[in-house]
């Protein structure tokens, strides 16, 4: 559904390939101040290690406005900035987690169908005492693995992945989390062949029935239906620098404005901020990241994710399963609704 | 979605451009349709749209001929977009639509502006078709079964999905369900209308959900996909019925062949994402002709209706 994606992605394979260049779609321009603040302190910090002069005191004052910058700027982001928070090649992605927050990962591969689609990460995941089924989509981290993973487009056969470990989940009475982060479902020919909107149709259908919780964490970009088809869930989280949309904003501008150069005009009037989600009500909870966005302190970032995930899951486990699907199911069928505005069938 | 989506745009800013607005084949073989206009009527006698040409073979057919024939194509059988009420018509015996719904219109809850506002575009929609969104639903019989019709109509915001359109499946699904009622949808649309934003994607939820339920409690659904159905409504309750028809020739897919063809920068197969090549590929149940439309429905419901009472078949 998300179309610039694969296009943004294959450019960014073709720059990667020849060395350093912005990720797809990031213009981080926003950070100019940041940057020449940072660079300023690099060199300070060079100058006072190669000459041995205690320039203390002058660093703290750079550190002490480059904080500020960084506040200043983040706390003021237009939606498009946001957007390329979002898709910033240093934010954590799916592996990242799993390295990191993880103390036990056993991953299981395929549909048992089609084949293995690496852009869908699915597992058998533990977090002390905490075991659950981890469905996440990949982008992958060096450039081998974004080309291996299609920069996070999964492909039907990763739906139908997705949909087999959460169905063994349920049967394990594993709790499941899953972790949002790609420009969209993979538009290609041998998706639609393979039946790409069935695929996702069946997932969003499926999960529905799903006897044990799901709790949902957009980590980065939660493109459209591709987003959706993983995103189901009772309780859903969204980070506070990641978008949720039902299309790209390049997308968006193409066929609305005819410009692409409208691109943060149709992000802006998409409302796919967390704050405009929440408002909604159709995003539950934002989840902190550190000034300055998860790429800057992926540690501190990723440790957060960690702490919710067991105090989201501690509280659904809690739950009457009976009633978890109901109100999920409620969730949904009233989703961002304004109560009173459509007619009741009785008897439903 | 795109492609479609860009074309449910034109449309909305020509409102009577309707013989003009199928995509891709038409641009080239434009001029030779109005030459041939220019020579057999004088201008006064050219209203809007009464020529159209045909998206797969190309020739251009005169309007009442070709609504004489079903919307169908003589020269190659290619299925024309039913208009809502036309389909409507077509479909169920004549007197039977009892309409429910009717009244329910969109909201421009994001406030959404590109060259015109969101809640203009309605506007205009509305006042154009007549009709207040893209979905009309109701009771109605098919060949004496009674059954809970649902059905997209392309030419209001190119059959795109808003909370309304979603509320709307929800509630015919739902309707189905209490009233022990086959079913029965016809779609064709662009995807998801992105002039709701998130909210738009979460009618792919709640129909979904909708459905969910209605299967639980053993009811029975037949989807009709019709040309075309892209987007956000095949990625959710039209490929999720008991059945899926499609008629011939109709264009259905996830991403829009445009779309697909900018992304890969190669020329795609023909035939590509159309209802034949679907088939082939295990994803559709069958091709039904629009001759043949009514005995088929007819005739799956008669196969369904132990799934209800036989309070559907009164005929």
């Amino acid at each position: 559904m998300d179309l610039g994606a694969c296009a943004r992605a294959a450019a960014w394979g073709h720059y990667a390939a020849r060395g350093p260049a912005p990720a797809p779609g990031v213009s981080m321009n926003f950070e100019s101040r940041i940057q020449e603040l940072e660079s300023q302190l690099t060199e300070l910090q060079e100058l006072s290690k190669r000459t041995q002069l205690d320039l203390g005191d002058e660093i703290a004052t750079l550190e002490a406005r480059l904080q500020s910058a960084i506040e200043a700027t983040y706390s003021g982001l237009t939606a498009w900035e946001r957007v390329a928070v979002a898709r910033h090649p240093e934010r954590p992605v799916a592996s990242d987690y799993v390295a990191t927050i993880l103390d036990e990962f056993l991953e299981l591969h395929g549909d048992k169908v089609f084949g293995n689609d690496e852009a869908m990460l699915t597992g058998l995941a533990r977090i002390e005492d905490q075991r659950f089924m981890l469905i996440a989509h990949r982008k992958g981290r060096s450039t081998k693995e974004r080309l291996a993973c299609n920069f996070g487009c999964a492909h039907p056969e990763g739906y139908r992945k997705a949909l087999r470990k959460m169905k063994l989940a349920a049967k394990l009475g594993l709790p499941i989390v899953t972790m949002i982060n790609t420009p969209g479902a993979y538009p290609g020919i041998g998706a639609e062949e393979r039946g790409q909107a069935a695929a996702i149709a069946e997932n969003i259908l499926e999960m529905f029935s799903l006897r044990v919780p799901v709790l949902v964490i957009v980590i980065g970009e939660g493109g459209s239906g591709g987003a959706l088809g993983i995103g189901v869930g009772d309780r859903v989280l969204m980070m506070e620098f990641a978008y949720y949309s039902v299309i790209s904003p390049e997308g968006c501008a193409a066929i609305l404005w005819k410009d692409g150069a409208r691109t943060p005009d149709a992000a802006e009037a998409l409302k796919l901020t967390p704050a405009d989600l929440t408002g909604l009500g159709i995003v539950d909870a934002v989840i902190p990241e550190p000034v300055g966005g998860a790429h800057r302190d992926r540690e501190r970032s990723m440790q957060t994710v960690r702490e919710t995930i067991l105090r989201e899951l501690a509280d659904l486990e809690a739950r009457n399963t009976d009633e978890l699907l109901e109100s999920r199911w409620r969730k949904y069928r009233d989703a961002g609704e304004i109560e009173g505005r459509f007619p009741r069938v009785p008897g439903v | 979605m795109t492609a479609q989506a860009e074309e449910r745009d034109d449309e909305s800013r020509e409102p009577e451009s309707a013989d003009k607005k199928q995509p891709s084949a038409e641009t080239p073989q434009a001029s030779t349709g109005k030459e041939r206009r220019r020579r057999l009527f004088k201008k006064k006698d050219m209203p809007g749209g009464l020529w159209l040409k045909c998206e797969s073979c190309a020739d251009t057919i005169f309007r009442k001929e070709l609504e004489g024939k079903r919307m169908v194509c003589p020269s190659c059988g290619f299925h024309f977009t039913m208009p809502g009420a036309a389909r409507i018509d077509f479909i169920l015996d004549e007197g039977t639509f009892d309409e429910r719904f009717a009244e329910l219109t969109a909201m421009d809850r994001l406030d959404f502006t590109d060259k015109v506002t969101y809640a203009e575009k309605i506007a205009r929609a509305v006042e154009r078709l007549g009709q207040n969104e893209a979905l009309l639903s109701g009771f109605g019989k098919i060949l004496g079964r009674r059954v809970v019709l649902a059905v997209l109509d392309f030419k209001f915001m190119g059959g795109s999905m808003g909370e309304v359109v979603g509320e709307k499946i929800s509630l015919a699904a739902e309707l189905a369900m209490t009233n022990k009622l086959p079913l029965v949808l016809f779609t064709s649309s662009g995807g998801a209308r992105m002039h709701e934003g998130m909210l738009s994607l979460m009618q792919m939820a709640k129909t979904c959900a909708a459905l969910s339920r209605l299967n639980e409690r053993g009811g029975f659904s037949i989807c009709v996909m019709t040309n075309p159905t892209t987007g956000g409504v095949t990625a959710s309750f039209a490929s999720v019925c008991d059945i899926t028809l499609a008629e011939p020739g109709a264009l259905i897919g996830f991403a829009g062949p445009r779309v697909i063809a900018t992304t890969l920068k190669q020329e795609l197969p023909p035939g590509f994402q159309r209802a034949e090549f679907l088939l082939d590929r295990g994803q559709v149940d069958a091709i039904v002709h629009r001759d043949d439309m009514h005995e088929t429905i007819a005739s799956l419901i008669d196969f369904g209706r132990k799934a209800w009472s036989d309070e559907s078949v009164d005929a």
